[in-house]
């Protein structure tokens, strides 16, 4: 799927790493010092949902796998974690990572069933589970319903430091945002990361070759679905609310939104499609539905003319790989 | 002759101090009110760019400009959202310096920013919003419930059709939190006063079709069906229900949330007969029409639904509560508003509990027959009027921790 | 007679509401399974089209006067010409690409053309009222029929059918298939295909807009009313199998019934029950109940 140059110049280029340690000393400074102007609530939601959109670029960059239903892990994970610090009293730590593990297993699981298709039919199967578990979201008692998981206490980082004040919340969202930036960096700059790229490129050469590819195709869907679940779980911490805005199918939607609009298939592609879609969100929220048509024209003129997003565009004109 | 330009100088000094000291205590110098609630969506007729309105209407009938207060009204759209509700508030507080909030219809709203309110110290007037939890166990020293709440229709509906004849029902119910609370709140009522409630059926949120869930009401032969929906699911149900025949055939709908512009969309051929309880209607009194008449010029004919006229009440009293506590922090606004009882052209007079409840009586109406309506809006008959004491939950079964048992 | 505890003239009058309901999801489910069989594109904006029937139908009565008979002809023909210049300047640049990029392009139209339509209309939903000719109904004994729904299955039998019929049984049709297999070896013959897929695009979108001009009078006409059906009709054309217009009707009337009985046993799960089965049915049968694997 997503849009890549075979030449062995560009295969070259594409190992080329320099310039991607750079981008990413520049990301990390901009979101560090960001919170002294921008507002840092803001500023936290971007991170959180730039990691939610690297976890599903896992999938559909690198993988070729479409997910409609990315939006069952962000959204799970919310609501355990939320669950947890407020009615377990879980330290932030426990209660982000039970929210992960929890995304990870409901990964595994929706993952054997779907991995079995492919292309048009993976993103149905995935939307089916994504409806399945929102509808469960919906009766299950412990969610909520309607009201979400409210008032979630932010809690003591192992029981030491008081999340309450923004600038300790705000450390530990950047930490985690790196972390899982690192994380899908080093996952696909692997030596797995390169059998994925070899399945996506042709499968059967792969099966022929020895590859189980179902088992690689499933481990990186679980790790898409863990990451995902990483950025929902922090999120219900950030914004001490877990509700079904999370597990409905429009936020499947907007994350493929994102790393469409950021770049499939590019490193810093989700990171900077996030920030522009929670911006104009933000910008726009005096507009209410405006919102919902200028993400559609956005979809719209991404698919027709600029599919190779912001980053995907910008790395081509500077002919390196971002 | 000194002595008293001498005396004259001091009190002025002391006059400019004292009012340099009271204007200090308004942060900003400008109380900012927020009004938030769903511009575009399913709550939009019945708040909406109206409570906006309204709010400024009260501004004006307050006279800040005369006694030197400057107020503002800004705007906010929660789309029915809790994290987008959420994220207005707190972004309201922290950067954009508002210092209260009014209306958010939808309950799941309304209890986030109750929470956040709280967390900052700030006042939040709710007007749109029924669950009466907000006066309950999610009760605030930072929050004040103002036009309606669950109790208070549960209450006015069940109790006053049971003693008018209607002692069977049905309930076809939205199956998320809030139509079952309001299921459960009005078999409580109608059980206590002497009806039978012969079946219940929950249909998934929001839905489309009731057909189904009509015909079983209709086999259930109950004399009541209480629709424990709201907004579309609500104006959908009473639709379907005409076109099967339901009300023909001698059963009667009991809606339990529905408001004018309810009325307005789905037209009187077909509510006509529908009974439910509101706590204002703009043609109740002359100072109510008044109003009425006033908001339908500014708003391009609409007429004012209660959660508008109560974000009018709620404003102005705000207001007066700035005055007279001369500061802006929340926490102290809304203790010095339930100290001062409420006077306002549409409520009349009235008191704020110390849960955070304010009383006012609740009116039983039902919907004209076409033939019955003189012209756009008058659409509702009084059927009963619910005193102030009866209208709402005692204090003491709320569960509320602010009151002392 | 009871079966399950409920008497059977309850559970008759049920399944025959699911009847009704189901007419609309064939309905639904025949213009996407058009589009998809025939031209491989998943159309995202077919719950919007729905929308626009009914929103159109609306604008037409209170307008043009046009009422519910002519719109039923005029509502298609409108909105199907929309169809087709969506079809000519956007989705025909995207045939050489990946299908999921059709996908993405509709998904981004329905938003667009819902996110319009609820800020001219807000969400609260109009009144259209039923015509003349259909209103009351007939006392079954076990329950009250309203004409209008009768009018319904019938009119979507018929058109459903006949869609099947000129696809499956016409020379058109058979040049339409064979379009979809070989397009260049049928353009060779001189067929214009491009043509012919530009009118099924918009034949297919005309079907949706049928179906909402015929949900307006008692479904309310909001631009909400898409949205979350268009999910449901998804999974209908998937179980039916992506390709097979047979497949499409009988799943649609099919899942009406299932729907029926779900909301007389469990109806909390009435919105659910469609989903488990296209799980299921996905992983025995991938292509479908009647698709063949392509």
């Amino acid at each position: 799927m997503a849009a890549t140059d075979t030449t062995p110049s560009a295969t070259l280029a594409r190992e080329a790493t320099g310039h991607q340690r750079i981008a990413f000393i520049v990301m990390a400074a901009v979101f560090a010092l960001a919170p002294l102007v921008v507002y840092p609530v803001f500023m936290m939601k971007v991170m959180c949902f730039a990691l939610f959109a690297c976890a599903f670029n896992l999938l559909i960059g690198y993988v070729g796998l479409l997910s409609f239903g990315h939006a069952m892990f962000f959204g799970m994970a919310s609501y355990v974690a939320a669950h947890a610090s407020k009615a377990w009293g879980l330290t932030p730590e426990l209660a982000i990572a039970l929210g992960t593990a929890c995304s990870a297993l409901l990964g595994f699981v929706a993952g054997s069933l779907a991995i079995r298709r492919q292309g048009i039919y993976f993103a149905m199967i995935t939307l089916a589970l994504a409806q399945m578990v929102y509808f469960f979201c919906l009766q299950v008692p412990f969610t909520g319903g309607e009201d979400g998981i409210q008032a979630v206490p932010r809690g003591r980082l192992f029981g030491l430091v008081d999340l309450s004040s923004v600038a300790a919340m705000y450390a530990l969202v950047l930490v985690i945002f790196l972390g899982g930036f690192a994380l899908v960096y080093r996952i696909v700059h692997s030596p797995f990361g390169q059998i994925l790229k070899a399945i996506r490129e042709n499968e059967s050469r792969a099966i022929s070759l020895g590859y189980d590819v179902d088992r690689y195709k499933l481990l990186a869907f679980v790790l898409s679905a863990a990451l995902a679940g990483l950025a929902g779980a922090t999120k219900a911490l950030v914004f001490q609310l877990a509700s079904l805005t999370d597990v409905h199918w429009s936020m499947s939607g907007e994350v493929v939104l994102m790393t469409l609009l950021g770049g499939l298939g590019t490193v810093f592609g989700p990171v900077v499609g996030a920030a522009i879609i929670i911006s104009m969100e933000n910008y726009l929220s005096q507009l209410g539905a405006w919102v919902t048509v200028v993400q559609g024209v956005i979809f719209v003129i991404c698919v027709l003319a600029f599919r190779r997003g912001v980053i995907g565009e910008l790395g081509s004109w500077l002919k390196k790989p971002l | 002759m000194k002595m008293k330009l001498l005396s004259r100088l001091v009190a002025a000094g002391f006059g400019l101090v004292t009012a340099a000291a009271a204007q200090a205590q308004i942060s900003d110098g400008v109380i900012k009110i927020g009004i938030l609630n769903d511009q575009s969506g399913l709550y939009a007729d019945i708040a909406g760019p109206g409570s906006t309105l309204a709010a400024k209407m009260a501004v004006e009938d307050f006279g800040a400009a005369k006694k030197g207060m400057k107020v503002e009204v800004i705007a906010g759209d929660h789309q029915n959202k809790p994290d987008i509700g959420s994220n207005i508030a707190r972004t309201w507080y922290d950067v954009d310096k508002v210092d209260a909030i009014f209306d958010v219809p939808t309950s799941s709203v309304a209890l986030a920013v109750s929470q956040i309110t709280r967390e900052k110290g700030k006042a939040f007037l709710v007007s749109g919003a029924a669950t009466s939890d907000l006066t309950g166990k999610a009760c605030s020293p930072n929050t004040i419930h103002w036009t309606y709440d669950t109790w208070m229709l549960a209450n006015g509906t069940g109790s006053a059709i049971v003693k008018t004849g209607g002692d069977s029902w049905f309930f076809i119910t939205a199956d998320y939190a809030f139509g079952h609370a309001l299921e459960r709140d009005t078999e409580a009522v109608v059980l206590k006063s002497g009806g039978k409630v012969l079946g219940k059926v929950r249909h998934p949120f929001p839905g489309t079709d009731f057909s189904s869930f009509l015909l079983q009401a209709q086999a259930s032969k109950a004399k009541i069906i209480g629709l424990a929906n709201a907004g579309g699911d609500t104006i959908n149900s009473i639709k379907q229900a005409a076109e099967f025949g339901i009300v023909k055939g001698g059963q009667n709908l009991a809606g339990l949330l529905v408001f004018i512009t309810d009325i307005h969309g789905i037209g009187l051929q077909t509510a006509q007969g529908l009974i439910f309880t509101e706590s204002w209607y703009w043609d109740l009194n002359d100072a109510s029409r008044a109003f009425a008449k006033r908001f339908a010029a500014a708003s391009g004919g609409k007429y004012p639904s209660m959660v508008v006229a109560g974000v009018y009440s709620s404003v102005l009293h705000y207001l007066k509560a700035v005055e007279a506590a001369k500061t802006d922090d929340g926490t102290k606004v809304i203790a010095q508003m339930k100290a001062m009882p409420t006077d306002d052209p549409l409520f009349g007079k009235g008191t704020i509990r110390a849960d955070g409840r304010k009383i006012h009586p609740a009116y039983l109406v039902e919907v004209k027959k076409p033939s019955e309506s003189k012209g756009p809006y008058d659409y509702y008959k009084i059927r009963a009027t619910i005193p102030a004491e009866q209208a709402f939950r005692p204090m003491d079964q709320g569960d509320c921790p602010l009151v002392k048992k | 007679m009871d079966i399950f505890g409920i008497p059977s003239q309850a559970l008759f009058g049920q399944l025959l509401i699911g009847l009704i309901n189901g007419s609309f999801y064939a309905l639904l489910s025949l213009g996407l399974a058009v589009i998809f069989g025939l031209l491989n594109i998943i159309n995202f904006t077919h719950g919007a089209q729905y929308m626009m029937g009914a929103f159109v139908a609306y604008l037409l009565l209170n307008k043009l006067g046009l009422g519910y008979w002519p719109a039923l002809v005029v509502v298609p023909l409108v909105v199907g010409a929309s169809g087709v210049l969506i079809e000519r300047l956007m989705l025909a640049r995207l045939y050489k690409l990946d299908h999921l990029y059709g996908l993405l392009l509709t998904f981004g139209l329905a938003l667009i053309i819902q996110g319009l339509f609820r800020n001219e209309y807000g969400s609260s939903g109009l009144p259209y009222n039923m015509p003349e000719q259909l209103r009351g109904g007939q006392n079954l004994g076990f329950m009250f029929l309203p004409n209008y729904r009768v009018w319904v299955i019938v009119a979507s039998v018929v058109v459903c059918f006949g869609t099947w019929f000129i696809i499956e049984k016409t020379k058109l049709g058979a040049y339409l298939r064979a379009a979809t297999e070989n397009p260049a070896l049928v353009q060779a013959f001189g067929i214009n295909v491009p043509r012919m897929i530009t009118l099924t695009y918009g034949f297919g979108v005309g079907l949706a807009a049928l179906a909402g001009v015929m949900a307006a009078p008692i479904y309310q006409v909001s631009p909400q009313m898409g949205a979350d059906l268009i999910i449901v009709v998804f999974a209908v054309v998937v179980i039916g199998g992506m390709g097979s217009i047979l497949g499409a009707i009988l799943t649609g009337f099919g899942l009406g019934l299932i729907e029926g009985l779900t909301k007389v046993f469990y109806p909390e799960a009435s919105n659910t029950v469609i989903f488990i089965i296209m799980a299921i049915v996905l992983l025995i049968r991938p292509a479908g109940l009647f698709g063949t694997q392509k």
